[in-house]
């Protein structure tokens, strides 16, 4: 019999996203092939390092925001 | 975005200020600013504008910073959504935040040449007052405080907002200006790439005609030529 995966529910960019249980920033980044190089991501509210992404476990209700530059002053 | 950055290029701007945004998540077709103005040729500057808080600014600029290293940064923090007159309390404070963090802040600010002073006691890198309200296209209304700014600071200072025509630009490097912030003036004129070029010439024309020490005014007329040998 197949293990049924647990989801949880987080936030990315204002968005509801379903993401498996224990899973970490990297994967999520992976998953929506972010350009890594381009971007900052926030993790509620609080700045990532980049270079850690794998050590920022995701849970329940986390609120994850990635950004860019757009042109604008 | 390929004709802003034709009109970039056309304008011989060195700096263009970029705000930061969202990720479009859901559609990744979306062009990306780095793809089409390389950040190796044109200074990037990450800049707050739409922020109306202190709290605002501090964290867009902290996510500019984690992007790409910037340090180099605009600061604008608005006080008033009609005018969008510059919150002066809230940007001097951001300016002493932002300085002790390592940051190198050019601030918006209104053309009061007392709050000038106060963020350059603060640590900005330098003072960005503005002409006129944003995209009100009235040119330099009070050019007597711009002047009063110029001579009390070495600090670079830039007109940023309310310019609406090349002219403009020149009295604004002809006033001893180190620069112009220029983005409607441009975008929403007729046609965008021929005022980009007006804009870089009067630029150009401004700082020369500085540089070249303008006569003193009299309010009488005298001869250009000489009056020896008149018949």
């Amino acid at each position: 019999m197949m293990k049924k995966i647990k989801k949880i529910k987080i936030q990315v960019n204002g968005k509801i996203s379903h993401i498996k249980d224990n899973s970490n920033l990297q994967e999520l980044v992976n998953k929506l092939k972010i350009p890594i190089k381009k971007v900052a991501i926030e993790l509620n509210q609080e700045i990532v390092d980049k270079n850690k992404l794998k050590k920022y476990n995701l849970k329940e209700k986390d609120k994850i925001e990635i950004v860019h530059f757009i042109g604008g002053g | 975005m390929t004709e802003c950055a034709k009109a970039i290029r056309l304008s011989g701007a060195e700096i263009v200020t970029v705000a930061v945004r969202r990720v479009n998540i859901v559609d990744k077709k979306k062009p990306l600013l780095m793809d089409y103005i390389d950040p190796k040729k044109i200074t990037y500057l990450p800049n707050t504008a739409g922020c109306f808080t202190s709290d605002e600014a501090l964290r867009t600029l902290r996510l500019a910073r984690e992007i790409g290293g910037w340090k180099l940064v605009k600061l604008e923090v608005l006080g008033d959504k009609k005018n969008l007159f510059p919150d002066m309390i809230e940007t001097l404070k951001s300016t002493e935040v932002l300085t002790k963090e390592g940051f190198n802040v050019m601030v918006y600010c209104n053309d009061d040449p007392l709050m000038a002073k106060r963020l350059e006691n603060v640590g900005a890198a330098a003072i960005m007052p503005l002409a006129a309200p944003i995209g009100s296209g009235l040119g330099i209304l009070n050019k007597i405080n711009i002047k009063i700014i110029r001579s009390q600071t070495k600090l670079p200072l830039i007109i940023d907002a309310g310019l609406g025509q090349a002219s403009d630009a020149t009295i604004a490097m002809e006033l001893g200006c180190d620069g112009v912030l220029v983005n409607t003036a441009i975008a929403k004129a007729k046609k965008p790439f021929d005022m980009a070029i007006a804009f870089k010439n009067a630029v150009i024309a401004g700082r020369q005609s500085f540089l070249s020490g303008r006569i003193e005014k009299s309010l009488m007329g005298n001869p250009s030529s000489p009056l020896e040998g008149i018949i």
